[in-house]
């Protein structure tokens, strides 16, 4: 029979910074909502980011970041993506991420941007919205 | 007390029972007669009320919440034993508190530049910040440092780098501080290079470096070695300032960042203090007496919202660390008693939204922290919810402090909200709350192993989420956020760094490289990690790294190497 499969979402912290308040309240939300969450830990490079989501078969993935490093992780973190054939797993950043950025973000290939004060429901509520969620034989 | 007993059973002294509430008659016929009349008429706001951190509050406190209450074992004078009400007898009557604004982006020459703009506008400290290439132990060239340089603080690679950081400050005079832990010798190194070949000795410096990496593990996570070794640095620390260096603070034990993370007041104040003792035992232990090192041993806090639960904290903090100092290492020097701190506003407070709301939210968590005694303080600029502050709104900030300094009455008087029943009663019970923490953290086997266990990291997680629970479901309101929401966004003007910092930097360090003595680098590298493989004091070998000229990438790879790099326990 079909079953709904559950979304997964790889929550992972790239860069340097280690301020990961934001990261694991995200993930624990995810959990809450009924997600299966994968968080990568800290220090993760895009190599590793668009690996793990790979392996895990994720359908999304967030990044968090605050330490102003976006424009150079977020496209490289998406042309990885494209290289391995993960086009349809949507890429959203978290963090301080000033309104002028976001065009060129979304431009690399970032889905949603949530900056400072965004609620966890808008979160979870792009995510259901928006993520592949592919019914699977069990 | 031998210092075999356990932590807990020798702070049993320092102990109180929590005892019932006892009105007065009299409290008990005003209940009757005015209050339950009123409540019935116009019931309260709320059901119940509570402090930001989730600690109920009462309508009404009275001498019925503080039985018993002795001045001289509660308080003590200013300036006495055990200091509830302030480490000095005049307070802010004889030396307000430094104005120390936390600043560094960019290059060494934009913040060099930044800092001389600051002391112009009557700031009275120094405080820097470094980027995070730098405070990870990377050179500004590193792989890893991509996008990252110049970005959250200054870039500095060399001492070519922290000679240009600091060109034309008068480093005899003022004070810096320094926000660096992981490689927060080889920084300090540098600056102490710096005022030697300025003929500044080391006898008339005086700073502070934050050098507390045990808050790292648990809340900030810029760690780079493993507990045990990155422990021994900070002890090779303190021991050699405490000979060299002695007007030094050679750590800042921080809760700042611990509350950044999400904890709750008493939290912060728990685990630094905890901190604080892990600290002690390990310089003990390395064989110096408590009182050659303890007076100078300084803490910062943060400042957040609630008014008096932070006031309470900063209180609690005096009195507990004093009688941790007196009663558990037996530390002679009142000085060694002393909890000294600086304080920082609640960076995490901020928002985006409405960005003119933070000077209000800044100020007033800057009226606790003066409130409370700080000695030193930090304001956020009302741009930091998205980006290092503009040269106005940090200019703002200092004058929010002068105003309070100057204008508002509160720095005339030393602790004046001494005996009110409900600062007081907070303050008792942050101090019972604290020490059953401490309870805790022993019976684990200290703050390096519930580190290990991941103890502080859980609880402070489960306090953030709580937090942001109660915030989306509007219990705690943030004005601007999820309550008088407005409709229009005014954009204000932000720092922008970009990518030629890194270039500029790239380009200096190639250059050093070319012009330095590289077989004096190689034979102090060589020296540096045959030391860190044995035991003595590394501070010697890493100021000879230093004034070769060699990086803090180069000096942390040595120790990489022979320490090993930390991975945190998963979170699940």
């Amino acid at each position: 029979m079909m079953v709904e499969r559950r979304i997964r979402v790889l929550v992972a912290k790239p860069g340097l910074d280690g301020h990961d308040r934001g990261a694991k309240v995200v993930a624990r939300a995810l959990r809450d909502a009924g997600m299966e969450v994968i968080y990568t830990g800290l220090r993760q490079t895009p190599e590793m980011i668009v690996s793990a989501a790979l392996q895990e078969d994720v359908d999304a993935i967030g990044i968090s970041i605050l330490s102003g490093a976006h424009n150079t992780i977020l496209p490289r973190i998406a042309e990885l993506m494209r290289e391995q054939g993960l086009e349809d797993v949507r890429l959203m950043v978290g963090g301080i991420i000033p309104d002028e950025d976001i065009p060129a973000l979304k431009q690399a290939g970032v889905s949603a941007v949530f900056q400072p004060g965004a609620s966890t429901h808008e979160i979870v509520d792009f995510i259901r919205t928006h993520a592949r969620a592919t019914p699977t034989q069990s | 007390m031998s210092k075999d007993e356990g932590l807990g059973s020798q702070l049993q002294v320092a102990r109180h029972d929590n005892p019932k509430r006892a009105p007065s008659s009299a409290e008990m016929a005003w209940q009757e007669r005015t209050l339950e009349p009123a409540l019935k008429r116009s019931p309260e706001r709320q059901e119940a009320f509570a402090t930001l951190s989730d600690v109920p509050v009462e309508r009404l406190y009275t001498a019925a919440d503080l039985p018993g209450f002795d001045y001289a074992r509660e308080l003590g004078d200013p300036g006495e034993y055990p200091f509830t009400r302030g480490v000095h007898r005049t307070m802010y009557r004889g030396k307000l508190w430094t104005m120390r604004q936390f600043s560094g982006f960019g290059t060494p020459e934009d913040t060099n530049r930044r800092l001389h703009y600051l002391l112009d506008q009557g700031q009275t400290g120094l405080s820097i910040a470094f980027d995070l290439p730098t405070l990870m132990g990377y050179d500004s060239d590193h792989p890893l440092a991509e996008g990252e340089v110049g970005k959250c603080g200054v870039a500095v690679s060399s001492l070519a780098d922290m000679e240009t950081l600091l060109a034309g400050l008068p480093l005899d005079r003022v004070t810096t501080s320094m926000t660096i832990n992981s490689p927060a010798a080889m920084i300090w190194a540098m600056y102490l290079v710096a005022a030697e070949k300025s003929s500044v000795s080391w006898k008339n410096i005086s700073g502070t470096t934050q050098n507390d990496i045990l808050k790292e593990y648990i809340a900030q996570k810029e760690y780079i070695f493993p507990p045990a070794p990155s422990m021994r640095l900070v002890v090779d620390t303190i021991t050699f300032g405490a000979r060299e260096v002695p007007r030094w603070n050679p750590i800042s034990i921080s809760g700042y960042h611990i509350r950044e993370a999400g904890s709750t007041a008493v939290q912060e104040l728990a685990f630094t203090l905890r901190d604080g003792i892990e600290y002690v035992e390990w310089v003990v232990r390395a064989g110096m007496a408590v009182d050659d090192f303890a007076p100078r041993l300084s803490f910062f806090f943060n400042a957040h919202n609630d008014l008096f639960e932070e006031i309470a904290k900063y209180r609690a903090a005096r009195k507990i660390w004093a009688r941790v100092m007196r009663e558990r290492f037996e530390a002679k020097n009142p000085r060694s008693w002393m909890c000294r701190f600086h304080a920082q506003t609640a960076g995490c407070s901020l928002t985006a939204q409405q960005p003119y709301n933070n000077v209000i939210r800044t100020t007033i968590q800057a009226l606790a922290a003066v409130l409370g005694g700080t000695q030193s303080l930090h304001t956020n600029s009302l741009d930091e919810a998205w980006a290092l502050p503009t040269e106005e709104a940090v200019t703002l900030a200092l004058r929010t402090q002068q105003v309070l300094a100057h204008e508002a009455g509160v720095a005339n008087t030393v602790d004046p909200l001494a005996g009110s029943y409900f600062v007081e009663k907070l303050t008792l019970d942050t101090e019972r709350a604290c020490y059953e923490y401490f309870d805790r953290i022993d019976a684990m086997g200290g703050m390096v192993a519930a580190v290990e266990q991941g103890y502080p990291q859980k609880e402070i997680h489960d306090a953030s989420y709580a937090y942001q629970q109660e915030v989306e479901r509007g219990e705690k309101t943030i004005v601007g956020v999820n309550k008088y929401v407005g409709e229009e966004r005014r954009p204000i003007e932000i720092l922008q760094i970009d990518e030629s910092v890194a270039r500029h930097q790239g380009q200096r360090l190639a250059q050093l490289k070319k012009t330095r003595d590289a077989g004096r680098v190689e034979s102090a590298l060589q020296a540096l990690g045959a030391a860190a493989g044995t035991d003595p004091n590394l501070m010697p070998v890493i100021l000879e790294c230093v004034r070769a000229y060699a990086t803090v990438g180069e000096m942390c790879d040595v120790l990489r190497r022979v320490f090993g790099t930390y991975q945190e326990p998963a979170f699940r």
